[in-house]
């Protein structure tokens, strides 16, 4: 292969390797508040959030982009505090719904906003995100998830998705776990936020709507959630999967559209059915299948 | 006395499930709590550690009153317990879950362990270590590593017992702790508690097993439809026309 023509599939498939990255973050962001069994879906208004504030940063001040994605990242953890300490009161479905209700308030709040252009957003902000700083933030993510796992406050966390009374009579302050985990999630969801902004050129209202909270639910759910990686293989598999599809349709000379979201359709229906624990619990019941293939051998 | 419960009253709606109870239970001792199916027992110890707050009344540890606080607040104040119908963890292994119970006792911020401090290393070796041996304290060393699920109903009371003992509380609730275990398993837990009450910890003892109570426990309570009915050492109680009338029937008391 010369060297122009990985150049070409570079420009071809760069969104797509940047949208990986971006979705793994998001999916992340909803893996964290439901490791200690919590399902908040309030995630997209976190990330509009983080878009906003980022972009009007970066039309009407001259800090850095670091700075900006920083306060993108910490002003999404602050709201969530507030929004929190009565909602994180709420068990299960209630949770779900009262955090869809500040959702909608979020993005209707800037749908109606005249200072951010109201429903037609933010437009023509500046790239400034490159490719490194969303892996960057991603491996960021995952390394935190990963050290809290096996912790004290991991052990804890566990505990209180397991049975939260009983956690909290073994002393584990549950509220105070919950609410953190609610903060890490929202600034995970800030940053990607203002990630996505500086990389499509624009913050859209509508970009933040239910939907793109169901998203990121199923990238966590298709991925896995027994493993704090798993939403991410989910997200770059379902992110992927379009595009990889896209290609063989054009390969093989079918007309792309209808087929395409047939067969996408297809394969989520086949990991749901199939893998209840997630693409990333494949290993693992390759390895256990194979054992138990050995044994019967053996026997 | 270390712990004790003055007039605590629990109603559920127009029932009392908890009527004016009162009872100390001193340092180190073995307090038996007997009584007939739905005296309240379950609920007495539910009001203790937190989980639900008494109607009124004062249960108050070591000068400082405890009901209405937070079960979490409840367990740093020194009060764990098991539950009669277990609560493992049950995707965790018995070792992890005995770490759990250890929560309090640990010191260990979370930036430590990202830093990946050698002190952080350190205190999870000890934290594990000492789960190990909570374990092989209560017979369970070889199946520590076994998913809580995965154990027989007796090992899930012992590691229970594990996990309640990993934060060293300073009165420990144990709820039907023998319930479905063999005669055999019953005298390890019998000699367990003894053992515990030795090494300082004050045991508040749920039980229909009343070989058991009458064997390991200084003092016993009888609660019946939620009233203190006898209160005294094993052979008083034993003695009490008022625990037989309630054990046996009205008629055999009289």
């Amino acid at each position: 292969m010369t060297s122009s023509s990985l150049q070409d599939l570079w420009l071809t498939y760069q969104s797509t390797v940047a949208f990986i990255g971006l979705n793994g973050l998001l999916a992340l962001s909803v893996y964290t508040t439901l490791s200690c069994g919590q399902l908040s879906l309030a995630q997209a208004a976190f990330m509009a959030i983080g878009a906003y504030v980022s972009a009007i940063l970066t039309f009407h001040s001259g800090a850095p982009f670091a700075v900006n994605l920083a306060v993108a990242t910490l002003l999404p953890a602050l709201v969530s505090v507030p929004l929190g300490l009565p909602v994180l009161r709420l068990k299960g479905v209630f949770l779900a719904i009262a955090t869809i209700g500040f959702g909608e308030v979020v993005r209707i709040f800037f749908v109606n906003l005249d200072y951010t252009n109201g429903a037609l957003g933010l437009t023509a902000v500046p790239q400034r995100t490159s490719i490194w700083m969303i892996y960057a933030a991603l491996g960021t993510a995952l390394f935190v998830l990963w050290r809290i796992r096996g912790s004290r406050a991991g052990y804890a966390l566990e505990a209180i998705r397991e049975d939260e009374p009983a956690a909290r009579t073994m002393g584990i302050d549950a509220a105070r776990y919950k609410l953190a985990m609610l903060a890490l999630g929202a600034a995970f969801a800030g940053l990607a936020g203002a990630l996505e902004a500086h990389y499509t050129y624009m913050v859209s209202p509508s970009t933040y709507s239910f939907t793109r909270v169901v998203d990121m639910l199923v990238y966590a759910v298709v991925g896995g959630t027994s493993v704090f990686y798993g939403p991410v293989v989910g997200a770059a598999f379902l992110t992927a999967l379009p595009e990889v599809l896209r290609e063989i349709s054009a390969r093989v000379g079918l007309a792309p559209g209808p087929l395409r979201l047939f067969v996408n359709g297809a394969v989520l229906l086949a990991v749901i059915l199939f893998l209840p624990e997630g693409i990333s619990s494949l290993p693992r019941r390759i390895r256990d299948r194979l054992r138990a293939r050995r044994e019967a051998h053996a026997a | 006395m270390l712990l004790s419960l003055q007039g605590v009253r629990r109603t559920f709606g127009g029932l009392a499930a908890v009527d004016g109870a009162s009872l100390a239970v001193g340092t180190g001792e073995v307090h038996g709590l007997i009584g007939p199916n739905g005296a309240g027992k379950t609920t007495l110890l539910n009001l203790v550690s937190g989980l639900i707050p008494p109607t009124s009344g004062a249960i108050v540890l070591d000068g400082e009153r405890i009901d209405g606080l937070a079960s979490h607040v409840i367990a740093a104040r020194g009060i764990t317990r098991t539950y009669q119908n277990i609560r493992l963890f049950s995707a965790l292994t018995a070792a992890d879950n005995v770490l759990v119970g250890a929560h309090l006792k640990r010191n260990a911020p979370l930036w430590r362990r990202m830093a990946f401090l050698p002190s952080a290393a350190a205190e999870e070796r000890a934290a594990r270590a000492a789960a190990l041996a909570l374990l092989a304290r209560v017979g369970m060393s070889e199946r520590a590593f076994e998913r809580a699920s995965n154990l027989s109903y007796g090992e899930q009371r012992r590691v229970e017992i594990a996990r309640a003992l990993a934060s060293s509380p300073r009165v420990m609730l144990l709820d039907e702790p023998t319930a479905g275990m063999n005669p055999g398993e019953v005298t390890a837990i019998a000699d367990l508690i003894r053992g515990v009450a030795r090494a300082g910890h004050s045991v508040l003892l749920v039980e229909h097993n009343v070989k058991l109570v009458m064997a390991v426990c200084d003092r016993i309570t009888v609660l019946d439809f939620g009233k203190v009915i006898a209160d005294g050492t094993p052979a008083e109680v034993g003695r009490d026309p008022a625990v037989i009338a309630a054990y046996l029937g009205g008629e055999a008391a009289a």
